[in-house]
């Protein structure tokens, strides 16, 4: 199962959102809506499933502070592809 | 264990070596001010003060393992379940494992047993967050520390 499979069931099973729903070019807060608590819960699931610590607060600072947008970690294939690589320099 | 003053800890009995588990306890005391109303003629602990006591064990138990450079505010109850009454004096042993060591969360398993009987247990979400400042950190760590953490675990 690809990392989008798996994030994107993580997500619906989370959230209630429809499976059907996410695609690789969601944006998992503007465009399915995903509240910061809920998202504590799909971060927490993603963190055992890949056995990493997803950076959220890194990740929300550069934000912030304009190094980074939101969509190059919120964006559902940007996301993955962090997650794995988080993976792979755990590995 | 002060109901009204959300004092809910007596005592912290032992936190392991690399900070993933801690057990406290404390009494229910015979009077408070909250059985005059749950209920009355018919005094019991409510369920949502249980599931306070757990959120501190387990609070304590994260601050703790962030050398009380954080501070943990509930944000979630899973699977809670109470599965009996607390009437007045009832000795709790509470314990509190850190499940999840996030970044800006934790999440933890709690539980309450009273004698050897399960009492209630939940999983539990925190928001970690910066102290409001110095002082407020240093009033938390030496609570801890007057309910009976260990030094090695407390700022120095």
């Amino acid at each position: 199962m690809s990392t989008f499979d798996k994030v994107a069931d993580i997500i619906s099973d989370t959230s209630e959102i429809p499976r059907e729903e996410i695609k690789p070019d969601s944006h998992t807060i503007d465009d399915l809506g995903i509240d910061s608590l809920d998202f504590l819960d799909i971060v927490f699931a993603i963190d055992k499933e890949f056995g990493i610590k997803i950076p959220m607060e890194a990740w929300t600072e550069k934000v912030n502070n304009g190094e980074a947008a939101t969509e190059d970690y919120f964006v559902m294939k940007n996301l993955c592809t962090r997650i794995d690589e988080l993976a792979a320099a755990k590995a | 264990m002060l109901l009204e003053y959300f004092q809910m800890i007596d005592r912290i009995i032992a936190v392991n070596d690399d900070v993933t588990e801690l057990s406290a306890q404390s009494t229910v005391p015979e009077k408070s001010p909250v059985f005059e109303g749950h209920f009355p003629g018919m005094p019991l602990v409510p369920g949502v003060l249980l599931i306070e006591t757990m959120a501190q064990a387990s609070g304590f138990l994260v601050m703790t393992k962030t050398g009380f450079k954080l501070m943990t505010f509930l944000v979630g109850v899973k699977q809670g379940k109470l599965r009996t009454f607390v009437e007045p004096g009832t000795p709790l042993d509470i314990t509190a494992t850190l499940e999840h060591d996030g970044s800006g969360f934790a999440v933890t398993k709690a539980a309450i047993k009273s004698e050897g009987k399960n009492i209630c247990d939940a999983s539990l979400t925190f928001k970690t967050l910066d102290f409001p400042d110095a002082k407020f950190a240093k009033m938390i760590a030496d609570r801890a520390a007057e309910l009976g953490l260990p030094s090695q675990f407390l700022p120095k």
